[in-house]
């Protein structure tokens, strides 16, 4: 394929997902906080079209699922009444979900949680978390990159002196240690708002020594261009080449960056959530979804747990294919 | 020789620099070890403030960076308040247990990286390309955690390995090779994981460098003197290609120092990454500044093994 259409199509799939992920309180059946104590590590409900006597139904529907017996963990599908999928129905509170069935029946697509929370919708809410935590933290650390970068190529002199050997401080830390120490020492019990930004602003902060290197190189050779040079003695101020004529020349760099940097960026939401130093509950994460796992009963037994982390696959996927065409691109 | 100093010197303002800025960036933090104590009302403040002071968190930030400079002289690299012990000899046992799973992950990484990454390369576009490259790909998506998570589920439900720690029950009744066998079967798991996490960037690497070798004037002209394939991609490709693998070796190390410090608290590893979590969840400053900085001598250790590799291997540096 061709590499301009590989890059719409990635970029495409991606705003879909994103998408999929903001809208999450019209696509998800249920809130991401709803429980019911009474299906703890339910298995994923199974869509049928032939009911127990064997008759064809057009509309999809469910059977509600029995623990049997009480208590063991056992699930059985109670078959005596089919619930239909509903779509585009009125939620408790109020709000349009795109489908549900009627209570007390509750369709789990992608199975429940220990307390009963069904993985789909967290799935959905905990995407906004996971996956918006990567978007932002890349903008800050592009933002910081291309500032940093852009005074040292454009200043040179003592100032890039400092700047650039900052950057190679930064770059030889191991980052997910140095990102450990720097939350360590922030408080630890906070709400889950204050902890994404904190989040966000500790892992945006870590990252920006290698955008603010590559940006100095181009600024670097821009600012030597004969038409940066003849701009110049037309008399135009430092700040005007720096964004009319120089700063555009760094966009190529800055977004093969980007999708570089996010999913870097995602994984390290996802770890430090998984570790419980990033968002807490009830709000979901991929990352604090998938720290159930810590217990050996549930990985063994319940493999919809690990839907958080396969979900994490293609989300990489869909970026690297956008890296490396951006930068096959930018050549 | 100046090439080797000149290295030496920069590490050691490296090693200084990250020291002073993990300092300043915990001590500005707000709340300290005794931050819990502090809410405890059976606690008296003044018992707080002379806690505090004996551990010589009351001073201002250049006086503990000298006194843990000082420490750093004697060989203690300062006090652990949670375990009431020096933080070196702690540090050490579990340093020793995470080179062990980050070695054996390099050497194996590395030595899978060259036969994969040669091999796709001698035959460009060829079956065995097209499968190793659609195999990275599949594996660069695919993280770390996942890896590992998945890896102990098949422990797990298989019963084959052992699920966590780096030793038996009854290691100490054990003979030497049984010693050795218990521990390699108790890192299987790990290193797999760490392997698989490192091992697409590396052949991909691997791969770009020999084509970028193949294309050179002198392999076109070995190849018109009728030197057979195999000996112009192992004698004469592949040590062109050096120079670039052996700067990346630095970065991998970095890489799978990284790595192994999730991979570790995943699979219940003794090793720095659960000593660290565990520092982190106290906030135990001088565990947590030791961490951070014996990792990053392992990072400048696997620089200038790097630096000394691309010496012995690219004649045109020792021209240099």
């Amino acid at each position: 394929m061709e590499n301009r259409s590989k890059i719409w199509l990635a970029t495409g799939l991606l705003a879909l997902l994103h998408g999929a992920v903001l809208a999450a309180g019209f696509v998800a059946p249920y809130d991401f906080a709803a429980q019911d104590r009474d299906l703890p590590y339910a298995p994923p409900s199974r869509l049928h079209f032939v009911d127990a006597q064997g008759k064809f139904h057009l509309r999809p529907f469910v059977y509600r699922w029995m623990e049997q017996p009480e208590g063991s963990g056992n699930y059985v599908a109670d078959t005596s009444r089919a619930y239909d999928v509903h779509f585009l129905v009125g939620s408790r509170s109020g709000a349009r979900r795109l489908f549900g069935v009627d209570e007390p029946a509750r369709i789990f697509l992608l199975g429940t949680d220990a307390y009963g929370r069904d993985q789909l919708s967290r799935l959905l809410y905990g995407g906004r978390i996971s996956l918006l935590a990567g978007l932002l933290a890349a903008a800050l650390t592009l933002g910081v990159g291309l500032l940093a970068g852009a005074i040292a190529g454009y200043c040179a002199g003592w100032l890039d002196g400092i700047i650039m050997r900052g950057a190679e401080l930064f770059l030889a830390l191991p980052w997910l240690y140095l990102l450990f120490a720097i939350r360590a020492f922030l408080p630890l019990h906070i709400s889950p708002a204050q902890a994404f930004f904190l989040l966000v602003s500790v892992i945006g902060l870590v990252g920006w020594a290698r955008p603010a290197r590559l940006v100095r190189g181009v600024v670097l050779s821009a600012k030597e261009r004969t038409y940066v040079l003849a701009a110049r003695s037309f008399g135009g101020s430092d700040f005007y080449l720096l964004r009319r004529h120089i700063l555009p020349q760094t966009l190529g760099v800055l977004l093969t960056q980007a999708a570089i940097l996010i999913p870097q960026f995602i994984l390290a939401e996802v770890t430090l959530s998984f570790l419980g130093l990033g968002v807490g509950e009830p709000v979901p994460s991929w990352g604090n979804m998938l720290a159930t796992l810590q217990q050996y009963s549930v990985l063994a037994s319940y493999w919809w747990m690990f839907l958080p982390g396969l979900a994490l696959v293609p989300v990489f996927w869909m970026y690297h294919k956008l890296a490396d065409s951006l930068h096959g691109a930018a050549l | 020789m100046r090439y080797v100093a000149t290295r030496l010197i920069h590490s050691a303002v490296l090693l200084a620099g990250v020291s002073i800025l993990t300092f300043v960036f915990l001590r500005l933090a707000p709340g300290d070890f005794f931050a819990d104590l502090r809410l405890d009302p059976q606690v008296s403040a003044q018992t707080v403030a002379a806690l505090r002071a004996q551990a010589g968190l009351d001073q201002p930030l250049p006086v503990t960076y000298v006194r843990w400079l000082k420490s750093v002289a004697s060989g203690n690299l300062g006090f652990s308040l949670a375990y009431n012990a020096p933080v070196a000899p702690l540090l050490w046992e579990r340093a020793r247990n995470t080179l062990l799973l980050a070695g054996a992950a390099t050497l194996l990484a590395w030595l899978i990286a060259i036969v994969a990454g040669v091999g796709s390369a001698a035959r460009q576009r060829g079956i065995a390309d097209r499968l190793i490259g659609g195999g990275t790909s599949l594996l660069l998506a695919a993280p770390e955690l996942l890896l590992a998570l998945g890896l102990l589920a098949l422990a797990v439900r298989t019963g084959r390995f052992p699920t966590g720690g780096m030793v038996s029950l009854g290691f100490a009744g054990l003979s030497v090779t049984g010693k050795i066998k218990d521990i390699a079967l108790h890192a299987a798991l790990p290193v797999t994981a760490l392997v698989l996490g490192t091992l697409p960037v590396l052949v991909r690497h691997v791969r770009a460098s020999v084509l970028e070798a193949l294309r050179a004037p002198f392999i076109q002209a070995a190849r018109a003197h009728g030197i057979p394939r195999r000996r112009l991609l192992l004698a004469y490709a592949l040590p062109a290609a050096a120079n670039p693998l052996a700067s990346l070796f630095g970065l991998s190390v970095a890489a799978l120092l990284s790595g192994s410090l999730l991979v570790e608290v995943v699979m219940s590893w003794p090793g720095m990454g659960p000593l660290l979590l565990e520092a982190i969840l106290a906030r135990d400053l001088y565990v947590v500044i030791g961490a951070v900085m014996f990792s990053t001598v392992f990072l400048v250790a696997g620089n200038l093994a790097a630096d000394a590799l691309l010496y012995v291997v690219d004649p045109r540096i020792r021209v240099r």
